[in-house]
Order: structure tokens, then C-alpha cells, then sequence
């Protein structure tokens, strides 16, 4: 009798156990290591809390190796991430594969209507929404307000580049160690090409004509790229092609650059007194075009949350997205740490909040993402989206070749006349290769 | 009769041989300088002296979990390097004393392997392991890495067993002992030194091996490779703190290294000298 009894009563736990283990679903996110990611790391207690069903497990990886990982797993449906952090860039062309889960359950307060148009845009496809954005951003001109003082030069609210190019030659002092601007030089895709590609389309020119024939033989190109050599060379920093956004960044916090064209994300850092050395001493411009020409860069970046494909545990994936993207994770920020922590650029009714408003970099932030459009980034018509990129996949290798190639035009192991040749003829004969070109 | 060296020799190659090992361990010492110091400073250029801080340190513990990874990577390098000589033992002994026509073409062939790029079988492994279940496991990590270092292994304990003299063991054919007994009581025995060096190598190389320790694997079965990785970032300053993960990530194979640096030096310089 008390055998079975304890026979019983061991199957009742085993089973009680059985159940909590099946209702308890544990959610892979993969992700990149930068501060709001750490930071929604460290706040996921309020969304476990909320869904004590829902455990998170985290996989932090820098940025190309996180590429990689997903882009494999999500292609071999491998199904061992449930939520992917990508980019704008990965969205159209992950979400046309079939590769992603379309998000339309993300709960009903979650107002899809308040995301900024530009971000959500390019994170659609048939209506659907395939991506959540967790923070976007644009690029803008960070200068030094103290060095334009003492140059007697006032920042114009529409600067064009001709102004920008006096500006950092006047600025300049050598014996001071100051340049006056500094611009990415390192190469890849992602990195000088991010700042080249919407310099270009600030000069009026495009990667592709609408039949994907490449466009380095055209004018702009060699305007445009002839311009950032020879700018660099009078103003730029020493090594400039092996500068990328931290090693800009690093420069112009310690009081060495006169102005820095980067990721509005930037804005944060420099003004951040714990870090920099100039924080009191930042303003903010719209990305410079040429003179004549309407086109701002149309640059445009956000990191996004999605689900694979290969994922079976799509409900809790997006009940955890729903959450890391709503207002109320905005708030929850502000709430424990300030407005200025609060993810940049994916939400209206953020730039509406009188608080977030206060902060220095809120108001040149969004003006910035609200003139990006990588619908339409170029001045001429072409056949693709994407402002400082191109959405096919062929141009993360293609970007990343071309981008040597400048980066030792800057460093002038090669002249840019050589440097855009060599670019037309790697280009036209990936585009044919891909088949873009009959 | 032996050469003698003068003193001012003995200096001069005493002097070239401290610098050829500072040279060598530069990155090292200059990855665990860079942890003791701030973002700021890390970044700002080649500095060999330190503010001193230990926050790099709080935060790469306060950020992610140390232990998990570390027992991973312990878990695995010894896992696929018992597993490796459990494999690599008769094969080299076979070649080794018992050598056929093919034999110096099978260990080619077999060295051959590691000279492809990982990444050229990517993808075909990847699905063969989500078909069989084994991505982010610990016994699909430890397979892979003894696969990947096999050909080592048995490259390293043909040239040890080679320099076993085979009347040795003809003598304990003579006396009876049987194959595996031949193996176990006269041929390891004999080749310890080899099989030492061996195994720290091979613990060495897995436990660094960062290719397939992070494709393969997410959060369950990811060692220090994978933990290291995850402090790079796109936007941001992060040397100093991925400086402390690598130190914290060095360490327990850098101390192991050194206290059986002995055997390794044995073992590498066994049979170098007829």
C-alpha cells in the first residue's frame, strides 16, 4: 500500500514537472554587443516578470561574426536562434527569401503606426512588417561650436559641402595636433562605403543606373571622390584610411577633430562628460550636400528584431519583441536610468515627449532620420533602396572590394582615377556574374 | 670533442634569446596591460603603464556569465583531446611498425585535410548537425575538434613512435604479450614524453580553436571563444574590457602551459636528436 502510494505520488510530481517543463519556453536571442543592447540585457527582468513562462537566453557576437552566424543558420533554417538582431540592410532581402517570420501579433497596444515612416519603410514588405526596430539612426555633422567661434564662421542650417571644406581647412592646425574633420577612411562595407555611398548621393550620384550598370565612370563619382582625398589630405587626421567610427569617435572626444561626419549615435557619446573632453562644446548640422543639389546622404541605419524562419517558438518571440520595442520599454528606460539612454530613432511619439526633447542631440537626431529616404536615395532614378548601401546581396562583398579600393586612394597608394576604374571593372563584373547585367 | 662558447657568446645569444621572447609574448603582456586600463586610455594609443583599474574586470563579470563558458572549454578541450589519442594511439602505431607501401601517402592525405579553409565545409557540417542534433552540444563540439585535430595528433605520434627501437617490442612479442598488452604496457610506457607533449598541444589547440566553437555552437555548449567574441562592438569603446575577457579567457591555459612547460619542451624536442 504505501509503495504505491509513493509510486503515485512520485508519477504526480513527475508529471506536475512534466507540464512546468513544457509550459516554459526558453526564447535564443542572438545580438550585438553595443550599449542598448547591453542595456535591454539588463532589463529583461520586467518582460520575465511580466511572462514568468518565458526564460531569455543571449548570444552576444560582434557585428560581421553575428552576420555570418545568422545569415547561416537562418539559410540552413539550422532554427537556433528564436529572435535575430539584423539590420535595415538584411531585412528586404531576408524577408523576400522567405527566410522570416512576418510580425502580426505584437499585441494590441503596440501602435505600428507610431514607428518613424522612414524606419518602418524599409522593414515591410507586401504591408507586412518583418522586422521591429530597436533603435535607428541617420548620419549627421558634429563640429566643434568653440573652433567656429574662434574661426568667426557660423554653421548655415543647410551647410554644403563647399562651406564644410572651407570650414576644416580654415580650423586645421597642425602644430596643435587638431584636424579640421575627420571622416571614416577605413574599408568595408559598412565602413568608409556607409560614408562615401551618401557623400556620392549628396553630389547627385548612384552606385547603379536602372539597369544595374555600375556608375564609377561617371562624373559624381570622380567629383565626389576627389573632393574626400584631397579634403582629407588638407584636414584630415594622419592615418585616416585606417579610421573607422570608434577611431573617429576616440579623436574627436579628445578635443582633435573640428568636425565629424558620422552615425547620429555618435551624438551620445560626444556629448557624454564622463567620456569627452569637448562635451559642452558640440553642435549638431544636417549631412551637407552640394551646392545645387537636394540630397542629404539618405543615410539610414536601424537594428532590428526578428524571428527566423526556422524558429518554433514564433508566439513567445514575438511576445518578446512586442515588448523590447514598445513605448513601454522607452519608458521603462527612462524610468531607471534617464531620457538620454532611451534607443534613438523608431519611434514618433518619442520625439513628441517634452522630456526626451530636453536632451541635446533629440532634435538634430530626428530631423536627420526624417530626412533619410532609402526609398528614394538618389537624385537619378535606380532600380534599388538603401541610402548608404545597396540592397542586393552581392553588396557586402562588392562594398567591401570597392571600399579598398578608395581607402588606399586616401592613403594614396593609388590615384582616384585608377581607384574609380578599377571599381567600375570589379563592379560591372560582379553585376554580370549575378546576372543583373544581360 | 664539444664546441665551447666564450662568455661574451653565451651573453649575446642569452640577450638575442630574451628578445625573440618578448617579442613573442608582447601581445600577450600588452592584452593584460590593456586590461588594467580605462577605454579612453586603451584607445588613446601604445601605452605600457596602466591607470590600474579593476572595472573592466567588474564588467565583463557583471555583463556576462564567466563560469558557463569556462567549464565548456574545459569540458571540450580535454574531451576531444582523450578522445583524439584514444583514436590516434593504434593508428600511429600501426604506421609506425607496421608501415605499408601507402602509409606515408595515408598520413599525407590525412595532413592534406587541414590544409583546406574551414570555411569551404561550413555549411554541409552545419547540416549535418542540425540534422543530427548536435549544434550548440558538447559532444558535437568535442567530435569536431577531435576530427579537426586528429591529423595532428597522429602526425605528432608516428614521429615519437618511430624513434621506439621495434626490438623492444619484438622482444615482447617473444615473450608472449599479446597485441593490446604490447600497446599498453611497452608502448605507451615508452612514449610518455611524446604523448604528454601530445596532449598539452592538443588541449592548447582546442582550447583557442575559434572558428567552429562559435558557428557551432549559441548558448548551452559556448566556450571562451564565443565569450571573448561577444565583447567586440561596432560602436563603442570596448578594447579594455576585451582585454580583461581575454586575459580571464588566457589564463587557465597560460598557468597550465607553464607549470608543465617541462614536458612540453621534452616532448617537442624528443627524437630531434639521434
Amino acid at each position: 500500500m504505501t509503495l504505491k502510494t509513493l509510486m503515485l505520488g512520485a508519477c504526480s510530481l513527475l508529471a506536475i514537472a512534466g507540464t512546468a517543463q513544457a509550459q516554459s519556453t526558453t526564447l535564443t536571442i542572438a545580438t550585438v554587443n553595443n550599449g542598448d543592447m547591453i542595456r535591454m540585457q539588463s532589463l529583461t527582468e520586467d518582460f520575465t516578470t511580466k511572462n514568468p513562462d518565458i526564460q531569455l537566453n543571449w548570444v552576444t557576437l560582434e557585428e560581421n561574426v553575428l552576420r555570418e552566424r545568422v545569415t547561416t543558420d537562418v539559410a540552413t533554417k539550422g532554427g537556433q536562434y528564436d529572435v535575430m538582431t539584423i539590420g535595415n540592410y538584411e531585412v528586404p532581402i531576408w524577408a523576400k527569401q522567405g527566410w522570416l517570420l512576418p510580425l502580426d501579433n505584437l499585441g494590441a497596444d503596440y501602435d505600428a503606426d507610431d514607428l518613424l515612416p522612414s524606419i518602418r519603410s524599409g522593414l515591410q514588405m507586401e504591408g507586412k512588417l518583418y522586422a521591429a526596430p530597436f533603435y535607428g539612426e541617420s548620419a549627421m555633422l558634429m563640429y566643434r561650436t568653440d573652433l567656429f567661434e574662434k574661426a568667426g564662421l557660423t554653421m548655415p542650417e543647410n551647410p554644403t559641402w563647399e562651406f564644410i571644406a572651407d570650414a576644416a581647412r580654415k580650423i586645421t592646425d597642425r602644430n596643435a595636433n587638431l584636424s579640421g574633420i575627420c571622416l571614416r577612411g577605413k574599408a568595408g562595407w559598412g565602413e568608409n562605403m556607409a560614408f562615401l555611398t551618401a557623400l556620392n548621393n549628396s553630389f547627385g550620384g548612384r552606385w547603379f543606373d536602372e539597369n544595374w550598370k555600375p556608375q564609377f565612370d561617371q562624373p559624381e563619382w570622380k567629383e565626389s571622390l576627389q573632393f574626400y582625398v584631397d579634403l582629407m589630405k588638407d584636414a584630415g587626421p594622419s592615418g585616416a584610411s585606417s579610421n573607422g567610427f570608434n577611431e573617429n569617435l576616440t579623436l574627436f572626444q579628445q578635443g582633435q577633430c573640428g568636425m565629424w561626419m558620422d552615425a547620429t549615435v555618435a551624438a551620445s557619446f560626444v556629448a557624454d562628460p564622463k567620456n569627452s573632453t569637448v562635451a559642452d562644446k558640440v553642435g549638431y548640422a544636417i549631412f551637407p550636400s552640394k551646392e545645387g543639389v537636394d540630397n542629404h546622404g539618405n543615410w539610414l541605419w536601424s537594428w532590428n528584431l526578428a524571428i527566423p524562419a526556422g524558429s518554433t517558438k514564433a508566439e513567445a518571440a514575438q511576445k518578446f519583441i512586442g515588448w523590447a520595442t514598445s513605448k513601454g520599454y522607452t519608458e521603462l528606460v527612462a524610468s531607471k536610468e534617464s531620457w538620454a539612454a532611451v534607443p534613438p530613432g523608431t519611434r514618433t511619439s518619442l520625439y513628441d515627449n517634452a522630456e526626451y526633447k530636453k536632451t541635446p542631440f533629440a532634435g538634430p537626431t530626428f530631423k536627420a532620420i526624417q530626412a533619410a529616404n532609402i526609398t528614394k536615395p538618389t537624385v537619378k532614378p535606380v532600380p534599388y533602396i538603401g541610402g548608404q548601401w545597396v540592397s542586393i546581396p552581392e553588396f557586402q562583398s562588392l562594398g567591401t572590394t570597392v571600399g579598398q579600393l578608395f581607402s588606399a586612394a586616401l592613403a594614396g597608394q593609388s590615384s582616384v582615377d585608377d581607384a574609380l576604374a578599377q571599381a567600375q571593372q570589379v563592379s560591372t563584373r560582379e553585376m554580370t556574374r549575378g546576372g543583373y547585367i544581360k | 670533442m664539444a664546441r665551447t662558447a666564450s662568455t661574451g657568446q653565451k651573453i649575446a645569444w642569452t640577450v638575442v634569446a630574451w628578445v625573440i621572447a618578448l617579442v613573442i609574448f608582447f601581445p600577450i603582456l600588452y592584452t593584460i596591460i590593456t586590461s588594467f586600463k580605462t577605454e579612453p586610455e586603451a584607445i588613446a594609443g601604445i601605452s605600457l603603464i596602466p591607470s590600474g583599474t579593476f572595472q573592466n574586470y567588474i564588467d565583463v563579470e557583471t555583463q556576462r556569465d564567466y563560469f558557463r563558458p569556462f567549464m565548456n572549454s574545459v569540458i571540450i578541450s580535454l574531451g576531444s583531446t582523450v578522445l583524439a589519442l584514444i583514436v590516434a594511439i593504434p593508428a600511429a602505431w600501426s604506421m609506425a611498425f607496421s608501415p605499408t607501401r601507402r602509409t606515408k601517402d595515408i598520413l599525407m592525405w590525412m595532413l592534406s585535410t587541414k590544409m583546406m579553409p574551414a570555411v569551404a565545409v561550413l555549411v554541409p557540417i552545419y547540416l549535418l548537425f542540425r540534422d543530427w542534433g548536435l549544434l550548440d552540444s558538447r559532444i558535437g563540439l568535442t567530435v569536431m575538434l577531435t576530427l579537426i585535430n586528429l591529423p595532428i595528433v597522429v602526425w605528432m605520434l608516428y614521429t615519437y613512435f618511430r624513434e621506439i627501437p621495434g626490438e623492444i617490442l619484438e622482444a615482447s612479442r617473444m615473450d608472449g604479450a599479446s597485441l593490446w598488452n604490447e600497446i599498453i604496457y611497452v608502448l605507451t610506457p615508452m612514449a610518455v614524453p611524446g604523448i604528454a607533449s601530445t596532449l598539452l598541444l592538443n588541449i592548447i589547440l582546442a582550447w583557442n580553436e575559434a572558428f567552429w566553437t562559435i558557428r557551432l555552437t549559441t548558448t548551452n555548449a559556448a566556450p571562451l571563444t564565443a565569450f571573448i567574441a561577444s565583447f567586440s562592438s561596432p560602436q563603442g569603446l570596448f578594447w579594455a574590457k576585451l582585454s580583461a575577457a581575454s586575459t580571464m579567457a588566457i589564463a587557465p591555459i597560460l598557468i597550465m602551459g607553464w607549470f608543465s612547460q617541462r614536458q612540453l619542451v621534452r616532448g617537442l624536442t624528443f627524437g630531434a636528436v639521434k
